[in-house]
């Protein structure tokens, strides 16, 4: 990769590849020294910066943190939070924690599978929605929960999920008319 | 006692309190619900009516009952008001001034309810009552103190046998002495050592250490810097869960404070004693609450446990003697040092000493965190604190443990909590979820669905949990859908017998007990849906698909 080069030379005005998100990387890679324990972090940051974690962004870490690439791939694909597929323009997740689960959480998530025709972990055609569960949020007070692009809202029906869904189905065709 | 160095923000502290104190929960429950507009709506209420000198606004902690959040408690007078929006933020202001209300008062919760008077906190101590993110405040309410005195007064020894003798047990959900596992780190010589904190609650139905480190973080990292000087580490770690960004900001703000006060960092407190703490953020695996897969994760690997021995204390972080401790033992060590092992001695039971915080959840009046003192039967946990079930119907079980416990019958409630009496009916203590359900619940979809859980979470490094879960949860999915005959009920029992005893962790050890427990307590759940016993399974598909069919016709006509 090209972006390989600037690791020698972080003070660079801007990142060669043109894309600052890797400025970013390299110094999170620098606070941490470039030590393989900071893997997990790294992968963070990276995930935060770029979305999701693309072979290419992997090889790249795992050059400059010297690893091979065989133990960064199985820590990306070991630990649910990284992604290595985009995801889609709004995120919907449905705690399945106990206490969501038996107050309903399976009816919520089967009304979006529904209407929708993706399954949990899958993103529409579209790349508009892609739809996640979560095994607890903690938020077991206000059971069941979902979360909408980063919120968490408690006490949810299938019929408010599935109005949630519809709302940025809405707004979305609006903005791009 | 007050301690010297900090004596001057105490004072400052006392001084800048106002007659008045108007608290809005800012934990995630409440948070979720709204709660920061409900602060910010207080804020604004308190400046328009040129009050601010007579009411402080404060942003705290876990107020307890979580379900009927945002939660706003208002003091002197102590009145918790529930379901608090921003527009009838204003009429809570002009109540505390006495002035005609406009709007109408949102509901007070009833703070004489057995949920209130029944708790014994002392690990919430501080929660819902401080800012979270004023290091001042924690300082004000007795904190560092015992860090200080431990410094100054005790041997690193003192400390071990204070914490031995305060009978304090792991409250991660095993139980192991707190004290007999800092004096096995104390004994390894060794010039590096390491104090883990695991914050990875990863039991679905638990956050009673979201709510900790939530609402009141300094007292954790206190109790890591006590535990360092005492077993002579100075490097800690904080292991969270990624999904608790703001039990993450909250860490990372105390940390920083800390250090800036001196509490954390070189010299501390004037003494030679230094100590680090650093945060590590997990990435969504269940079995990294394994003490030995969380240190794997903290090294930057996968999750993957090892086989004990060598323990923890022996060779753990990078090879060295590492402590492992959960967010509430932590969380429990600065109150015993202050007040000394006897006090916390005489709270609880002759074997489990102090209290546990209970998440209580599912069908159950009362959401929300409890402290009671160890020993309470579960009975007064479930019907009288947390008030039954929201329709008045009876509850059919109770859950403890997560996917490594087991549901309780309602014959058994009257059980006191404790490690012991959990463990002999077929649960565990676990970390404290503890979920309510009613005749609702099918318990063997309950136990499919922790199965689940188990199969997803198994890291697959042994034969018997990665494909033992697999195959448990075939069976019961089969049992689920009235496909099974007597037959899988004798294969389920003796898989999860080889699961229990061939697994290499905790993970695959303890995955089989929720089904276990509903086979011996709810096993006419397990027969009802085996409808012929002995029948060629195929045979009883057809006929189930068939009486399906019927069903979803009927209820169409209907």
């Amino acid at each position: 990769m090209t972006t390989a080069a600037s690791d020698h030379n972080p003070d660079v005005a801007s990142h060669p590849s043109g894309d600052n998100r890797f400025k970013i990387l390299e110094a999170t890679m620098k606070k941490h020294q470039h030590r393989p324990d900071a893997l997990i972090e790294v992968l963070h940051t990276a995930q935060e910066l770029f979305g999701y974690l693309e072979t290419d962004l992997l090889l790249h870490i795992a050059h400059s943190l010297k690893l091979p690439l065989s133990r960064v791939y199985g820590v990306a694909t070991f630990y649910h939070f990284f992604s290595l597929k985009p995801r889609g323009k709004h995120t919907c997740v449905v705690c399945l924690g106990t206490a969501c689960y038996v107050k309903g959480a399976a009816n919520l998530l089967a009304a979006i599978e529904r209407d929708t025709g993706i399954h949990s972990g899958e993103t529409t055609t579209d790349g508009s929605l892609s739809l996640l569960t979560a095994r607890c949020l903690g938020a077991c007070g206000i059971a069941p929960a979902a979360v909408y692009d980063g919120n968490v809202e408690g006490h949810q029906s299938a019929e408010n999920v599935l109005n949630r869904v519809k709302e940025w189905h809405e707004n979305d065709s609006l903005t791009s008319k | 006692m007050i301690v010297s160095p900090l004596n001057e923000i105490v004072e400052k502290e006392i001084e800048a309190r106002k007659p008045q104190c108007v608290r809005c929960c800012v934990a995630a429950g409440c948070l979720s619900s709204g709660s920061q507009g409900v602060l910010d709506a207080l804020h604004k209420a308190v400046d328009t009516a040129e009050s601010g000198s007579k009411i402080e606004v404060s942003g705290v902690g876990c107020l307890g009952l979580c379900s009927q959040g945002p939660l706003v408690q208002a003091d002197p007078d102590s009145k918790l008001y529930t379901n608090v929006t921003p527009e009838s933020a204003s009429a809570v202001v002009a109540d505390m001034l006495g002035r005609p209300v406009e709007s109408p008062l949102p509901p007070q919760a009833d703070l004489n309810h057995p949920f209130f008077t029944g708790q014994h906190p002392i690990v919430l101590e501080n929660s819902g009552r401080i800012n979270p993110e004023r290091i001042e405040e924690y300082v004000a309410a007795d904190g560092y103190q015992a860090l200080y005195r431990a410094l100054r007064d005790m041997s690193p020894t003192d400390v071990v046998t204070e914490v031995t003798a305060s009978g304090l047990r792991g409250r991660g959900g095993a139980g192991y002495p707190t004290g007999l596992k800092w004096s096995l780190v104390a004994k390894t010589p060794s010039v590096k050592k390491y104090i883990i904190c695991n914050a990875d609650e990863g039991d679905p139905g638990a956050f009673m250490d979201r709510s900790v480190l939530e609402s009141d973080p300094h007292r954790v990292l206190e109790g890591m810097a006590i535990a360092g000087y005492a077993l002579g580490a100075s490097q800690g770690f904080i292991y969270v869960r990624g999904e608790y960004p703001l039990a993450i900001t909250r860490l990372q703000t105390a940390i920083k404070q800390a250090r800036r006060l001196g509490v954390l960092g070189a010299q501390i407190f004037d003494s030679s004693f230094d100590f680090r703490i650093d945060l590590r953020i997990g990435a969504g695996a269940f079995v990294c609450g394994e003490e030995t897969a969380l240190m794997a994760s903290i090294e930057g690997k996968r999750g993957i446990p090892q086989a004990r021995p060598p323990y923890p204390a022996e060779r753990g972080l990078w090879g060295q003697p590492t402590l492992i401790n959960n967010v509430e033992t932590f969380a429990n060590i600065a109150p015993i040092l202050r007040k000394g092992a006897c006090w916390f001695n005489s709270i609880g039971t002759q074997t489990s000493k102090g209290t546990k915080v209970f998440a209580l959840a599912g069908k159950v009046r009362n959401t929300g965190l409890i402290e009671v003192p160890m020993g309470t039967p579960l009975r007064t946990i479930a019907e009288v604190m947390g008030g039954g079930t929201p329709d008045g119907s009876a509850i059919k079980a109770v859950q403890t443990g997560g996917p490594s416990g087991g549901c309780i019958p309602v014959d058994l409630l009257d059980t006191p909590v404790d490690y012991e009496s959990l463990a002999a009916i077929g649960s565990i203590m676990g970390s404290g979820g503890m979920i309510i359900m009613d005749s609702g619940n099918n318990m063997v979809d309950v136990a499919r669905y922790f199965m689940e859980f188990c199969m997803e979470e198994s890291c697959g490094k042994c034969i018997p949990c990665r494909a033992g879960t697999v195959q448990i949860h075939r069976l019961l999915t089969r049992i689920k859908n009235g496909d099974a005959d007597g037959s899988d009920l004798v294969k389920l029992e003796a898989l999860c017998d080889m699961v229990k005893h061939t697994s290499l962790c905790g993970l695959g050890q303890s995955a089989p007990n929720p089904v276990l427990s509903t086979l011996h307590y709810f096993r006419e759940d397990y027969l009802a849906l085996i409808a012929k016993p002995g029948t060629f399974p195929l045979l009883s598909l057809e006929a189930t698909a068939s009486a399906g069919q019927g069903e979803t016709d009927g209820s169409n006509h209907a």
